[in-house]
């Protein structure tokens, strides 16, 4: 079947049948490009093994199309079959733009297709849009996010774009939607010995809340200090929040890992509140949280950085003040607690 | 077994922050910052230098780079690598991964006899992470980045990379294109006497010529991907500030916190 030209692609990452989040946050980007592109289609690109139930999400999610390639040789994620078969794709619908979600496999994936095709890829998109002169602008970050670039790629197609988690709205979930899907198979395998082979994938969640979906971040910088950093554990459990850090305070073996840290490293959160003590507000850190709803940072030092970032600022010593509110919302908690249970009664 | 690590001469991360665009030229300033070497290319060259000591062989340097680039190269000559090949031409300047993993492709190409071609995971600069898996496909070897473990047991390599909250465990063979992440090792540091030794180490200098390249592939013009403009991330709203006893603080703070609805 002919594709129309121009459509924008989103390679869709799951895993073991969960979607990724920055897959459906791709797929809302991807619609309204699109759209820009002259109604041509928004298409997902789901490849794996038993896993056309999730067509219909992605579909309700945003995608007008998708793309589906079952195999069990694509059980596992692997550089070589993945790629091999993304390039039989991309050759035979010619799509206009592919996005990628700049995860350690979506990285990874879209290097090696773009070299493949030998097309433009520009890495980890912080935002993608079409300028006034219709061309697509792909902004990238470089020297650790201090500063940010953009990236054309005026004569090379696909243009090929890795974007960071976390960079745009997820699209609402909308099952009356309604979209095709096109049944591929994988005949450039046929054939095909992978010289590597994945053997094992090990992986835990994290204990709690993942950082990237609590309402509320607690973040604890280097200004915390090891003796009081189990406050921000205790405050981030009251407030039904995760528990975020910066890179030194990683480094110092006080956060739980890496998968705590926010910033260009580390995770972007847009979390209903953000609330920071002693987080300095390097560049590095802030492009991993600016976009949070309210930002609260508690530092000693009336001239921080962070404090150009935040709604609300507070001078003071995070040490003596962590305890004390944390003493005060449970406090508070209790006292609205029993009210509601009055209200109850009555 | 021969290993050749690619090098990236980078500025020093720590300096970014006096990293500036120049309002009249548009670009980049970032004068007086010293360049090292792309820090986890240092733990690529202790990969390197580890199996040599287990195997035998020999370990090579590649730089695509600018030639005032020379004595930062020789860090690595420094930390026990044998020999240096710099790739360097005019018409390498401006390149993209694409163009880079050409030129760096080509360089290894020409050193031939390579069993294992290690870079780091990303540069501190450009930081795209594209080089080990577009080196790969161009050399047509096998690749994989964010290596965190790495076993070779006869012939066949035990790898493990990062991957969020854990990793894939992968076997394989060799020739491969390896990125190393940080968690691969700690490399050594360089001694007084290996900076010594490391001036007479052979250090060979490749133009476009003798790679044999055809100019509208490299730098800028062979590039897909062109550079725009170049911003600085604006900050600048006005946060009400707060100073006092922690009390009182403690009170402001449950007071935004609910009327921000997270705390009910
Ligand atoms: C390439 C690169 C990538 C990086 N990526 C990341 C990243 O993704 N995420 C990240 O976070 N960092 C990253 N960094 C590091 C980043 O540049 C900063 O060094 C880091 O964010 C600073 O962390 P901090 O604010 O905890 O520490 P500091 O900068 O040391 O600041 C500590 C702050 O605490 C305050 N303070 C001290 N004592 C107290 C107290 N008792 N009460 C209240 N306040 C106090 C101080 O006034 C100061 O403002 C990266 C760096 C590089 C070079
Ligand atoms: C603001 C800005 C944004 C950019 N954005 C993009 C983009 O989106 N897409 C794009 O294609 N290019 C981009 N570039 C260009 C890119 O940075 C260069 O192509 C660079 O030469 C190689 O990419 P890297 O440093 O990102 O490599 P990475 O893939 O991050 O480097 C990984 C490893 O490859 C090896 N390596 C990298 N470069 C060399 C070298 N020159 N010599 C030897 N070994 C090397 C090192 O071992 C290094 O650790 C950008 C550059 C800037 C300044």
């Amino acid at each position: 079947m002919e594709q129309q030209p121009g459509a924008v692609w989103v390679v869709v990452e799951q895993n073991g049948g969960i979607l990724a989040e920055v897959t459906l946050e791709l797929l809302g980007k991807a619609r309204d490009l699109a759209a820009l592109g002259g109604g041509a289609h928004a298409s997902a690109v789901l490849l794996g093994s038993k896993i056309e139930s999730l067509a219909e999400e992605l579909i309700a999610h945003g995608a007008d199309q998708v793309i589906l390639m079952d195999a069990p040789r694509l059980t596992l994620y692997q550089n070589d079959t993945y790629a091999l078969v993304l390039a039989e794709l991309v050759k035979k619908h010619r799509p206009e733009i592919v996005l990628f979600g700049a995860s350690y496999y979506g990285s990874e994936l879209s290097a090696t297709v773009a070299a493949k095709l030998e097309t433009g890829l520009a890495a980890h998109c912080l935002d993608l849009y079409i300028n006034d002169r219709g061309e697509f602008v792909q902004v990238v970050p470089a020297f650790g996010g201090m500063i940010l670039g953009d990236i054309l790629c005026p004569t090379a197609r696909p243009q090929l774009a890795s974007v960071k988690p976390g960079m745009f709205q997820k699209p609402d979930r909308d099952t009356t939607r309604s979209g095709e899907t096109l049944i591929e198979t994988p005949t450039v395998l046929e054939g095909y010995a992978s010289p590597l082979k994945a053997v094992r994938v090990v992986q835990s969640q994290p204990a709690g809340l993942p950082l990237e979906k609590a309402a509320t971040v607690v973040a604890g910088g280097w200004g915390v200090g090891q003796e009081a950093w189990h406050f921000l554990d205790q405050l981030a459990g009251e407030l039904s929040g995760a528990v975020g850090c910066t890179r030194p305070a990683l480094d110092e073996g006080w956060a739980a890992g890496e998968h705590a840290m926010i910033g260009t490293s580390g995770k972007t959160v847009r979390p209903q509140v953000y609330i920071g003590f002693g987080v300095s507000g390097a560049t590095h850190h802030m492009a991993g949280m600016k976009d949070s709803g309210v930002i609260i940072n508690i530092n000693k030092d009336p001239a921080a950085t962070v404090f150009q970032v935040s709604d609300y600022g507070v001078v003071a010593d995070a040490k003596e003040l962590l305890p004390v509110l944390l003493e005060k919302i449970r406090e508070y908690k209790g006292k609205s607690k029993s009210q509601a249970t009055i209200k109850c009664i009555q | 077994m021969n290993i050749a690590v690619c090098v990236k001469p980078v500025p020093e991360p720590r300096h970014y922050d006096k990293i500036i665009i120049n309002p009249a030229t548009k670009l980049l300033e970032r004068k007086g910052i010293p360049m090292i070497i792309n820090p986890v290319d240092k733990n690529a060259i202790e990969a390197a230098l580890q199996l040599k000591e287990q195997f035998g062989g020999k370990v090579v340097l590649v730089s695509m780079a600018p030639p005032d680039t020379r004595e930062t190269i020789k860090e690595g000559l420094a930390m026990g690598a044998d020999e240096a090949y710099l790739l360097s031409d005019r018409a390498f300047a401006g390149a993209d991964t694409l163009a880079t993993a050409r030129v760096l492709a080509a360089g290894l190409t020409k050193i031939g006899g390579l069993d294992l071609i290690l870079t780091g995971s990303a540069s501190a600069d450009g930081g795209t992470n594209h080089i080990p898996s577009q080196l790969g496909e161009l050399m047509g070897f096998a690749h994989l980045n964010h290596l965190t473990e790495l076993h070779l047991e006869a012939s066949t390599i035990k790898m493990k990379t990062k991957i969020e909250n854990g990793y894939v465990e992968y076997e394989g063979s060799l020739p491969l294109v390896l990125g190393v992440a940080r968690e691969l090792n700690t490399p050594r540091y360089t001694t007084l006497m290996g900076v010594v030794i490391a001036q007479n180490k052979p250090f060979t200098t490749w133009g476009l010529k003798d790679l044999g390249l055809d100019p509208s592939n490299t730098g800028l013009s062979g590039s897909p991907t062109q550079p725009g403009d170049l911003h600085m991330p604006q900050h600048g709203q006005k946060a009400q500030m707060f100073a006092g006893e922690p009390e009182d603080m403690a009170g402001k703070i449950i007071a935004i916190l609910r009327t921000a609805g997270v705390l009910d």
